[in-house]
């Protein structure tokens, strides 16, 4: 690589070559726009989706907007066509209402998991016609089939309180087959709108 | 934007435009552990990025309840022993859902510390135990400021738990930063994946 492209790299402007291959940068794999989805699933080798060893991380990157107010919550793949992985995991939250009637930050029971295949909750949206949460999800190793497969992540919140919520949520898949789909729903009430980016981000 | 620039974004061939605080990552090295004491990062450390940001993909400790941990190095390496004030909150729930809590861990901070710094609880070393996460550090190559740093992992805890980390510190030097080492706070590292990325921001 020469020239001016050559030159751009790293800079913050201009023009610059994608890394070959994805080269360790995020590679887009697959972007899905919600219209009232009761459902929202990435499935490997299914339109478009790589969900395998392609990529150590994976991430997903959501704005949501709900039919109704509830919670976003996700769920996975290991083997099968259920979304059911054992999993246990940790909810924490910071919340502050817009009347500032509540401003505080603790560890929420009711959203954990402990050895469960029940689905993991991620966020509290609600419906208003302008709001919306958004928020990131890292999937470790989905592939693997020696160790649990970890998850983090974290989501700013619209409650309907009205506030702001900040959740975080880390947990394992406890299996050693791959996970080789994610799902994301509502506790009620369908996706009405919004997008959930998966990215790929390699290690080469 | 708009073309085939803006069709490109974040696909892995042709040109694209670079990124205006986006924070693309920029592959710089990779280190997979085997029965290692220890995994040091001496190279691509510099003022090429204004941020680096390590990834750790299921690190298997050789010992069972060892806690993974880190330290900067502002001489390539000779020594790791820069000093450190930090914080250390961590969510913490057990299988058998008989314990579940949010903390901040005295235990595992530094007040102008210049021993490692733990960026986990005390992860198990069965088969199928494992760790992962990140960490980030800003501006290692400033000589005029501190070195802030942000980590977040999850680790599979001895005790049949999830153990979720958040740590965050300084290091309190105004030295550059060219070195960073991992290790384990006993044992090795019997196996895992450690990558260095640079943040275009």
């Amino acid at each position: 690589m020469t020239g001016i492209i050559s030159d751009n790299v790293g800079r913050p402007s201009g023009l610059i070559k994608a890394a070959s291959g994805g080269g360790g940068v995020w590679t887009k794999i697959k972007e899905i726009t919600a219209s009232s989805d009761s459902t929202i699933s990435f499935v490997d080798g299914t339109s478009d989706v790589v969900l395998d060893s392609t990529y150590p991380i994976y991430v997903f990157k959501f704005n949501i907007h709900p039919s109704a107010d509830a919670r976003l919550q996700v769920n996975f793949r290991d083997g099968g066509s259920s979304y059911d992985a054992t999993k246990t995991s940790t909810f924490w939250e910071a919340s502050h209402a817009e009347d500032e009637g509540r401003a505080e930050v603790g560890y929420v029971t009711d959203y954990d998991l402990a050895q469960s295949t029940s689905v993991q909750a991620l966020a509290y949206v609600s419906n208003g016609n302008e709001e919306v949460s958004a928020g990131t999800l890292h999937l470790f190793s989905p592939s693997s089939t020696t160790f649990v497969k970890h998850y983090i992540c974290r989501v700013s919140c619209h409650h309907s309180m009205p506030g702001s919520i900040d959740t975080f949520i880390a947990g394992y898949c406890n299996v050693t087959a791959a996970i080789d789909g994610v799902q994301f729903s509502m506790s009620s009430g369908n996706i009405d709108a919004g997008t959930i980016k998966m990215y790929g981000i390699g290690d080469s | 934007m708009s073309g085939i620039i803006a069709q490109n974004l974040l696909d892995g061939s042709g040109l694209v435009k670079a990124p205006e605080g986006g924070g693309a990552w920029n592959f710089i090295s990779k280190q997979t552990a085997s029965s290692d004491s220890t995994i040091s990062f001496t190279s691509g450390i510099d003022s090429t990025y204004r941020e680096y940001l390590f990834t750790f993909n299921n690190i298997h400790p050789a010992t069972d309840g060892a806690e993974f941990k880190f330290n900067l190095s502002v001489d390539t390496g000779s020594n790791y022993n820069v000093t450190k004030t930090t914080t250390h909150i961590y969510a913490f729930h057990t299988e058998a859902d008989d314990a579940a809590s949010l903390s901040y861990d005295t235990s595992r901070d530094l007040a102008q510390g210049t021993g490692f710094q733990n960026l986990t609880g005390d992860t198990g070393n069965n088969n199928d135990q494992s760790l992962s996460g990140s960490l980030q550090i800003f501006n290692p190559s400033s000589t005029t400021f501190v070195k802030n740093f942000l980590a977040n992992t999850n680790s599979y805890y001895s005790s049949d738990s999830s153990y979720n980390s958040y740590v965050s510190g300084y290091g309190n030097t105004t030295s550059a930063v060219d070195a960073i080492q991992f290790k384990m706070s006993t044992g090795n590292i019997d196996a895992g994946d450690i990558c260095l990325y640079g943040l275009t921001t």
